[in-house]
């Protein structure tokens, strides 16, 4: 039985298959790497320790994004601190220096601030790099696959891969111990 | 209903026992973990919630109607005055921000120690934080007496072109705490956002699935996305941690800093943030033992074992906080100044004699009845004992802020500090408020990160149930 979700008039978004459990999951992804896909991703309730090894992803480098968030704050926390009390106003309080030699007074506020920033980046950056926030996804229109969110795995492979095609991959994803295949219409 | 998974019913009981003892009790599955936490928010409103919030609301009033008429009749309404220019607000506000502590290092720093037993405290224990700082941030804005003034703490110039001085504990202290607030929403929020996918997944009405679905932003949990947000979550887990280090350090700045004997100590930011995590994790065992009292399948994710291992911490940062007691007078003493020695005199032999020993006894005593696995292991015990470290840290920073500002250098300039009935009631005020924030929470968001649970049990291994060699 060639199930489907969503309307069938609409482009195909992939192919979707249900695992019953994580190691499942990690097992099929490993096979879908190997079998050379691009577009595609697995789903789950949690994340499963060692997945990206089995999808043959690369570290996030929202890492690095963070830092640049975070020396971006560091460097206005710097001008915030210094423009006024060096330079605009400079104002001598409590025999504390009002030159560069003040550091250890701004200490404090130059440290918060860098630390806003780079939670403020780290957390932006997360939801961007998502492609999130969005109101609406093809899979969605599946009702098997709110049990994303509770119990069940998932395994996609999108129509915008290089090797995708109906029949082979449906077949595929059954080979792997996929039940419940679904091509999701996008829509 | 949920479907049985997977459990650990094909190994023997001897096999069960070498995988390591679960934190998840009672074999529950991952169907079990999503229905139950969800149907906190789903089902219909408790009776003993419509109770507790009608006694809550009104003491929130009651706190919001005093500050109203604390703003329009002036700081003479609270029993602030020369000498004692700082008492109950700062007291409070001390109490308050130290409580949110324990929330972030649950949060945070047993994260990155891999602590896997916070996953079923660490929500409960966050939005108690985000709660505790709103209860906190109320006395330094209104305690200035001219509350359309406060603006002066922002980095923007006055009328007179004149900055804020970037060099005072005082503005430290704006940065710190508001930081703080914003990076703890922050990561509580990054951390309900699968929770809120799964309710959204779970609701059967068109509004609860627009309010969720929009909250959730969308989330579908695919590997491409854990993975970004399983490194956001570790980078604000390694922001947080120094952050909430010094958050309490910035308030001991306040004090520290200064030239008044007493305060001007530089054990304070460690012993503030010693007492900080200690009172902070008292709290959390005083709201969550009534929570899982009445929802109690809830002993299955907090289990004897929490309650023992967070027993331990309380005894950990109760010893370090009796040690900086002592270290104090005994530096007292030691540094030979008249003036530091007589301040301590005072702490313990003065007029507020009584303050001093109540917490001593408090903080110190009380928790070592921690030592004993009966005392941590029996909840009603537990209960009363955590008692002590709420108390005794109010107490301390009574102590430390009423009784030192009460004697300083000259005895002209003493005088005694007596709360008006505006102080209590207003203090009051904030449990109220606290406590409704919290029963909101609970009625409206996941009380337990089901995410985090469900990755803990023993099936969320890819190589579960593969042969151990």
């Amino acid at each position: 039985m060639k199930s489907i979700a969503g309307n069938p008039e609409a482009p195909v978004h992939g192919i979707a298959a249900e695992f019953q459990s994580a190691r499942e999951l990690y097992l099929a992804a490993e096979k879908i790497r190997d079998a050379g896909f691009r577009r595609w991703d697995v789903f789950s309730p949690f994340p499963i320790h060692g997945m990206d090894e089995a999808m043959g992803l690369k570290r996030s480098v929202l890492g690095k994004i963070v830092f640049l968030g975070g020396l971006a704050g560091f460097f206005i926390a710097v001008t915030l601190v210094f423009a006024p009390t060096s330079f605009l106003y400079p104002l001598i309080v409590a025999g504390k220096p009002t030159n560069l030699f003040t550091v250890p007074a701004f200490f404090p506020i130059l440290f918060e601030i860098t630390i806003l920033f780079s939670a403020f980046t780290a957390v932006i950056g997360m939801i961007l790099m998502n492609r999130l926030p969005r109101l609406n996804h093809a899979l969605f229109n599946w009702d098997r696959f709110k049990k994303v969110t509770e119990d069940k795995f998932f395994a996609v492979i999108e129509s915008e891969d290089k090797m995708f095609s109906g029949r082979p991959v449906r077949e595929f994803l059954e080979s792997l111990g996929g039940t419940n295949i679904t091509t999701i219409h996008e829509d | 209903m949920s479907q049985p998974a997977y459990t650990l019913d094909h190994l023997t009981d001897e096999e069960r026992a070498v995988v390591r003892p679960p934190l998840v009790l009672n074999r529950r599955t991952m169907g079990w973990i999503s229905s139950y936490i969800s149907s906190i928010v789903e089902d219909r409103t408790p009776t003993w919630w419509w109770a507790a919030i009608s006694v809550t609301v009104p003491m929130t009033l009651m706190c919001f109607a005093l500050l109203a008429y604390l703003i329009s009749t002036g700081i003479g309404v609270w029993g602030n005055n020369h000498p004692v220019g700082w008492a109950w607000d700062i007291t409070n506000f001390v109490f308050w921000i130290g409580i949110g502590h324990a929330g972030t290092l649950i949060s945070a720093i047993l994260f990155l120690t891999r602590q896997k037993w916070r996953t079923s405290i660490n929500r409960a224990a966050e939005a108690m934080t985000l709660f505790a700082v709103v209860c906190a941030g109320i006395y330094p804005a209104v305690h200035i007496g001219r509350v359309w003034m406060v603006w002066f703490l922002a980095p923007v110039p006055n009328s007179n072109a004149i900055w804020q001085n970037f060099r005072s504990p005082l503005l430290w202290d704006v940065f710190a705490v508001s930081t703080y607030f914003t990076v703890s929403v922050l990561f509580w929020y990054t951390g309900l956002i699968p929770d809120l996918a799964t309710i959204r997944d779970r609701c059967t009405s068109k509004l609860k699935k627009g309010f969720y679905g929009i909250l959730a932003l969308g989330w579908r949990g695919g590997n491409r996305q854990w993975r970004h947000y399983e490194m956001a979550y570790l980078i604000l887990a390694g922001l947080s941690t120094p952050l909430v280090l010094s958050v309490h350090s910035v308030v001991s700045f306040d004090f520290a800093t200064s030239v008044i004997p007493g305060w001007h100590t530089t054990i304070f930011p460690p012993y503030f943030v010693a007492g900080a995590i200690f009172g902070g994790f008292a709290m959390v065992l005083t709201i969550l033992i009534p929570a899982c009292a009445i929802y109690k399948p809830l002993h299955d994710l907090v289990s004897i074992g929490h309650v023992d291992k967070m027993c331990k911490i309380i005894l950990l940062t109760g010893s370090i906080v009796g040690y900086a007691y002592l270290m104090e007078l005994f530096i007292a003493w030691y540094g030979a100044d008249h003036y530091e020695r007589a301040a301590f005199w005072y702490r313990a032999f003065g007029p507020y004699w009584w303050a001093y020993w109540a917490m001593m006894f408090c903080n110190v005593v009380a928790p070592q009845f921690f030592w004993f696995k009966f005392f941590r292991t029996h909840l009603v015990w537990v209960w009363i004992l955590v008692q002590f470290p709420n108390m005794g840290m109010w107490l301390e920073r009574f102590v430390i802020i009423a009784t030192t500002l009460s004697r300083d250098f000259m005895p002209s300039a003493w005088g005694m500090f007596h709360p008006t009935w505006v102080d209590i009631c207003t203090f009051a005020g904030t449990f109220g408020l606290f406590t409704t924030l919290f029963l909101i929470f609970i009625r409206f968001l996941p009380m337990i990160c089901m995410f985090e649970v469900k990755a803990v049990l023993p099936e969320a291994d890819p190589h579960y149930g593969e042969a151990r060699h």
